[in-house]
């Protein structure tokens, strides 16, 4: 290797080994930004398959009757519905936005372990398609829902093995295998690879987010995993541990999975609430107001996170003591949260307005997380939640979390960092046409379902009293306007990417280290590391955010 | 392909160049992700230890028809073999710093005698229990535990094997440690859960 020669590095093959137009994202490749790229592409295709079976079930539920699909059907449909649209569109378009950005607002040249990022990311395809197989297996998909509580998850009628139980299981267990990998890369990046200059109070909130939201992962997923493998073990090896017929304890399983998966909710909100403290300076010219409380607040989140997992479990015979300490540290939640709140709408408070469509997003997204947290509050009550406890008003005040939140989140930063990503800019009107119809179906769809809710419709039922009728219908009407909304987003995003207008580097003005380079940034992201001088939220300020801004266009810029 | 850099001028610049244009994972890094990944996984045996309680605390029948208890004696012995291995790794690792590699390799084969002996006992014990993996709850628990503790044993003498072929390649230690810092980490943890799992199961009856 000493003696290797300059002509010899001129025929090196280029530093990414791959081609550089779009076939680079197709293959195996370890630079953070296609593999953010893959992940976003990836979990949109399961978003739609997610999206399908939604209007099936809301095609069943616009009638009374159940005379759509058969019900074993049904309840595959919203067990599918669930684990897809949580373990394949969440969380890894959530990974795909971090993994772009996280390396880039650090000031890093990738991940810590790049190999392992690309390893974790094709595991999803896999799990992916492991999931989908389910369907074709005899009995079909699972139908115990996406909580797979047992005894139900236990039922094996056809007898086989290798049912849809056991390969969701398999799936979720790669899943969490696949996360847990994801995690270390966050937490390790974050912690080892800031540039010169970049201390804790100087990270974008989105980093802090991020970093919040894989301890979670770390902390929480393995619990998940344990009681994964318990209930395979009892479906596959003839085990009882959550069989109450030869001593096990079903409640346990239901232990084991909300300590994970009610903090999962915070790894799927904390990067939106960082979504959110990136967009709203941006576009109201103002500096992040308490940035440091805002900052902070991620972790505290996480750390009652970790001691909530109970108000889920209210009604399964838990002793009224536990019920009134996890009432308590449920509402404590909202604390933290709340700061958030109030220091985003003081950000936007007498700020320069600019209505961009990430914006809008951002905005529709916060009004929705708001009235998601006041139900919120609600069911953390224990009166409250013992009546509406597994009717839709849950359904309904998740759906504001998850979609209202959180899935207009996601459009805001893909609107954000579109040009940063493609090098190309979007067009304003499909994008505004978009917002429109995200927003009036997303509420159409979901808040129905509080007052169907409070009038003591259950969930998981493909027929229903007529009573219900008139707000059911309007959901399902609200949820087909959510199918079609996605049509002016694929067209907007495809057509956009092949032939929108060149972006510039910093098309919004905006201050980060990721307005610093090329659009889309060079393999390498920054020639020469930057060195980072002060806040990430100076606007209106006169402060410089990098002491060497002119040595970091990269060699190759394309804009 | 980057152009190459004109300034090319320090005492090695291709190799810097090459350097520069590849993605590496620096050693001090994987030890960090690596102690992240243990933190980690100690959550699944803590989960494991929890339902082990709650079961022990709540269970009508908790032990099988016929099944009184665990015999401590040899699995004592086992227990004093594995933590004493947690010192033979450590003093390997010494003679590696100290670049004594016949003494690195002494200690490190003893270590994995230690560990293998560890598994033979093991599978010694299993063979004699009078209960099996579906015996109830207590059965269940007792197999996933060990069976579970008993895989990471394993995995651990795996990574001291393929660190001690490593040693007979030249120059093999002399860019870091990551790999023998890994698999010692990795083998005082698979100690300590053993402690509290041994504690949990055998001691407390």
């Amino acid at each position: 290797m000493a003696n290797i020669s300059i002509d010899a590095i001129a025929d090196l093959p280029p530093q990414s080994e791959q081609p550089e137009d779009w076939r680079r994202f197709f293959g195996f490749s370890t630079d953070h930004k296609v593999i953010g790229i893959q992940y976003i592409v990836t979990s949109f295709i399961f978003f739609l398959i997610g999206g399908v079976l939604a209007m099936v079930i809301r095609g069943e539920l616009i009638t009374p009757e159940s005379d759509l699909v058969d019900r074993a059907v049904y309840n595959s449909m919203f067990t599918m519905h669930g684990t897809i649209m949580l373990f394949l569109w969440t969380f890894p378009v959530l990974l795909g936005i971090s993994n772009y950005l996280v390396p880039l607002m650090i000031g890093a040249r990738d991940m810590a372990f790049p190999r392992l990022n690309a390893i974790a990311f094709w595991m999803v395809p896999v799990f992916g398609i492991i999931l989908m197989a389910s369907f074709f297996v005899p009995g079909g998909s699972a139908q115990s829902g996406w909580w797979a509580y047992p005894p139900v998850s236990l039922q094996n009628p056809t007898g086989n093995i290798v049912n849809g139980q056991f390969l969701w299981l398999l799936a979720v267990a790669i899943s969490g295998v696949a996360s847990i990998m994801g995690a270390i890369n966050f937490v390790t990046t974050i912690f080892r690879m800031r540039t010169t200059g970049m201390t804790w109070f100087r990270m974008p909130v989105f980093v802090w987010t991020v970093l919040a939201a894989q301890i979670i992962q770390l902390f929480g997923l393995p619990a998940l995993t344990a009681g994964a493998v318990m209930l395979l073990s009892d479906l596959t090896f003839g085990t009882s541990f959550f069989d109450p017929a030869k001593g096990g304890d079903p409640v346990l399983f239901q232990h084991f999975f909300w300590f994970y998966s009610h903090p999962a909710v915070y790894v799927i909100i904390l990067p939106v609430f960082g979504i959110f403290s990136e967009i709203f300076p941006v576009y109201a010219r103002k500096p992040l107001f308490g940035y440091k409380v805002v900052a902070v607040s991620s972790l505290i989140i996480t750390g009652l996170s970790a001691v909530v997992w109970v108000h889920h479990m209210f009604a399964s015979g838990t002793p009224s003591w536990m019920r009134m300490l996890f009432m308590a540290t449920t509402m404590l939640i909202s604390v933290p949260t709340g700061i958030k709140v109030f220091a985003w709408v003081a950000t936007i408070w007498g700020g320069k307005i600019k209505l961009t469509t990430a914006m809008l997003f951002s905005l529709g997204a916060l009004v929705m997380f708001v009235f998601a947290g006041i139900t919120g509050i609600m069911l953390a009550a224990v009166p409250v939640d013992i009546h509406v406890n597994n009717t839709y008003f849950v359904v309904g005040h998740f759906h504001y979390v998850i979609y209202g939140a959180t899935v207009l989140g996601i459009y805001a930063a893909l609107y954000h960092w579109f040009p940063k990503m493609t090098g190309r800019m979007y067009s304003e009107g499909l994008g505004k046409l978009h917002f429109i119809l995200t927003f009036i179906g997303t509420n159409a769809c979901f808040f129905p379902m509080h007052p169907l809710g409070l009038q003591g419709m259950p969930r998981r039922v493909a027929s229903y009293d007529p009573e219900f009728a008139f707000w059911n219908v309007i959901a399902s009407l609200g949820g087909f306007l959510l199918g079609v909304s996605t049509i002016p987003f694929i067209l907007n995003m495809v057509s956009s990417w092949v032939q929108g207008e060149k972006a510039p580097k910093n098309p919004w003005r905006a201050i980060g280290l990721e307005w610093l380079v090329s659009s889309p940034p060079s393999h390498e992201n920054f020639e020469e590391l930057p060195i980072v001088i002060s806040e990430p939220y100076g606007y209106g300020k006169d402060e410089p955010l990098v002491s060497n801004p002119d040595k970091l266009e990269v060699a190759h810029a394309t804009s | 392909m980057q152009p190459v850099n004109s300034s090319v001028d320090s005492a090695n610049p291709i190799l810097e160049v090459v350097h520069e244009a590849s993605h590496h994972e620096h050693s001090d890094n994987r030890l960090f992700g690596f102690i992240v990944f243990l933190l980690s996984e100690s959550v699944i045996f803590l989960s494991f230890f929890a339902a082990y309680i709650v079961y022990k605390t709540t269970s009508l029948n908790w032990l099988p028809v016929g099944v009184t208890g665990l015999e401590i004696k040899e699995p004592t012995i086992n227990t004093i073999i594995l933590v004493s291995s947690s010192f033979t790794i450590y003093i390997a690792e010494k003679f590696l710093h100290k670049k004594q590699l016949w003494g690195f390799r002494a200690f490190w084969l003893l270590t994995i005698a230690m560990g293998s002996y560890f598994l033979y006992g093991q599978a010694v014990e299993w063979s004699g229990l009078a209960f099996g993996f579906g015996d109830g709850v207590f059965g269940g628990s007792f197999y996933l535990l060990t069976g579970f503790h008993g895989l990471h044993v394993f995995t651990g003498v795996l990574l001291q094997l393929i660190m001690l072929v490593r040693s007979f390649f030249p120059n093999e230690y002399d860019k870091g440690l990551y790999g023998i810092e890994a698999t010692s980490l990795f083998w005082h943890f698979v100690d300590v859960i053993w402690i509290a799992l041994f504690t949990l199961i055998y001691v407390w009856q």
